[in-house]
């Protein structure tokens, strides 16, 4: 690990341990927040007794429905927007300022839409995390060098194997990171709906345990998603890391 | 095709680029008349913006003329690529996420070529560029004229009739320059090939060329041919010698008035 890493471990370390010292020394009291350590002990109460399972699945299977859909839509969007210049000179001030929009704000138009249910949150985590993977992907496809597609030419490679074998491979480490920006986005957007306005799902298990102050399973639940969100997200980067060193000039 | 024979011709050849929001539109080349001949190595010099990369991009069927007719070997070429072309481009066009090999290997595979025969012509090209040691680098582990040297290998692999270079040397310093001029001559003696090579340097053009045409001010006409009289079994060390310096001198005395053409810096002072 480089030293920059090193740093970067030990500074969530320490603070880790300062909150459990200062929930041990009571100056954090139990009221307000358990030690991590009980955290740690209580989520692996949770996890093994299955009390929690149905939520859980639930979320990751909704986060995952509302992920594939934002990769799949974002990117054909991307590339067709990437191809209609026109278009994406009218859209393009829209993808500046979607960020600013209050999403969970149209949560009762799709209730109205939908109906209670999976539905609407997975639109809240697709909306959320779609215009990440279209804006990744115009960037991926606006900086292939066009000393590229000539050589596609050259080679006399048709439209699609041109886009198969020469744009997609060159846009990779952008499209990679629009697809890291839509799993972050896509969580926020699903446990944000359900911590607001659902009957199930890890959103819903915070939301309740908060109300009932049951510090016991907030906080674990909490520090699962904290978990599987850094799990997932390091492991995308180093995958990234191996993407964009390939090309770095020496 | 035997040697000697016409295997370009261009007649007439005129390139005039669409005027873009209300603008004129652009004459960037033409009407240009010119043949090459089988296995000759000809050079391209004109002043900046008189349309050199335009002529290659006609040339290799990258941009359709606006007037005019170019035919390779009789056959015409009206932007499309066609067959037995390759081309060496200016800016890096080394495939970053291949290996060197497989960016050597990358033209073969698409025509299908046989796997021992993308093997036997994949070594032979990296013997022939020096790159036996690079096989499995990335083109951002490399210098840039040893990604130059891929892109020039990812050419030759695929026995181009004729080969276009852009000013393939335009990134590199000086020495490097003369040494990959050497081994152009080299490679074009090898597989005789004919060459038309796009350069912005005098001494380039004048070291490597059996002929070099000299572009006016855009809209880009040939205002002289210049025949060097160099032996084919040349190499660098013509830069010595006192003819090279006549040439260039040449090609100079030309390219400064239409340099400053280029400039608006024709006119005398007021």
């Amino acid at each position: 690990m480089s030293r920059a890493g090193w740093i970067r471990v030990s500074v969530v370390v320490a603070a880790v341990a300062a909150v459990e010292l200062l929930c041990q020394g009571g100056i954090i009291t139990r009221f307000t927040m358990i030690p991590p350590s009980e955290m740690v002990v209580a989520l692996a109460g949770i996890l093994t007794s299955g009390r929690l399972t149905p939520a859980i699945v639930r979320t990751l299977r909704i986060v995952g429905i509302a992920l594939a859909a934002s990769i799949l839509v974002g990117f054909v969007l991307g590339a067709l927007l990437h191809a209609l210049p026109r278009v994406r000179r009218t859209v393009d001030p829209l993808f500046a300022t979607y960020y600013a929009i209050p999403i969970y704000a149209f949560y009762p138009l799709f209730i109205v839409l939908f109906g209670l249910g999976d539905v609407p949150i997975i639109i809240i985590g697709f909306l959320l995390a779609v215009v990440a993977m279209i804006v990744s992907t115009l960037n991926g496809f606006d900086r292939i060098p066009r000393a590229l597609l000539k050589t596609a030419r050259i080679y006399r490679m048709g439209r699609v194997r041109t886009a198969l074998q020469v744009m997609m491979p060159c846009a990779a480490p952008y499209i990679f990171t629009g697809v890291k920006l839509a799993i972050a986005y896509s969580f926020i957007g699903v446990i944000g709906a359900e911590f607001i306005m659902s009957g199930s799902g890890m959103g819903y298990e915070i939301a309740f345990a908060y109300n009932n102050f049951d510090n016991k399973v907030m906080y674990p639940l909490i520090m699962l998603v904290l978990v599987l969100v850094t799990i997932i997200n390091m492991f995308l980067h180093f995958w990234e890391m191996i993407l964009f060193e390939r090309r770095r000039r020496g | 095709m035997a040697k000697g024979e016409a295997h370009v011709t261009l007649q007439g050849v005129t390139r005039v680029y669409p005027g873009v929001a209300g603008q004129q539109p652009v004459h960037a080349l033409g009407p240009l008349d010119l043949e090459l001949v089988k296995g000759e190595f000809f050079s391209v010099v004109g002043p900046s913006g008189c349309g050199k990369s335009t002529l290659l991009d006609v040339l290799a069927g990258l941009a359709s003329v606006t007037d005019g007719a170019i035919r390779f070997e009789g056959v015409p070429i009206h932007g499309r690529v066609p067959d037995g072309i390759g081309v060496v481009f200016q800016e890096d066009a080394s495939f970053p996420w291949l290996t060197v090999e497989d960016n050597i290997a990358f033209g073969l595979r698409q025509n299908s070529v046989e796997a021992g025969e993308v093997r036997r012509r994949v070594d032979h090209a990296l013997s022939l560029m020096g790159l036996k040691d690079f096989i499995r680098a990335y083109p951002a582990q490399l210098s840039g004229g040893m990604r130059q040297r891929v892109c020039i290998a990812r050419t030759l692999v695929l026995e181009p009739r004729l080969i276009l270079l852009d000013e393939p040397f335009g990134s590199l310093d000086q020495q490097t320059r003369l040494l990959m001029g050497d081994e152009l001559l080299r490679l074009w003696r090898e597989t005789e090939s004919t060459v038309l090579l796009i350069t912005h340097a005098l001494d380039e053009a004048a070291m490597l060329a059996d002929r070099i045409g000299v572009m006016s001010a855009r809209p880009g006409r040939f205002l002289e041919i210049v025949e060097t009289g160099w032996p084919q079994d040349r190499d660098s060390r013509i830069v010595a010698r006192p003819e090279f310096g006549r040439i260039t001198g040449r090609l100079w005395s030309h390219l400064r008035v239409e340099s400053l053409k280029a400039l608006g810096q024709d006119r005398p002072p007021l």
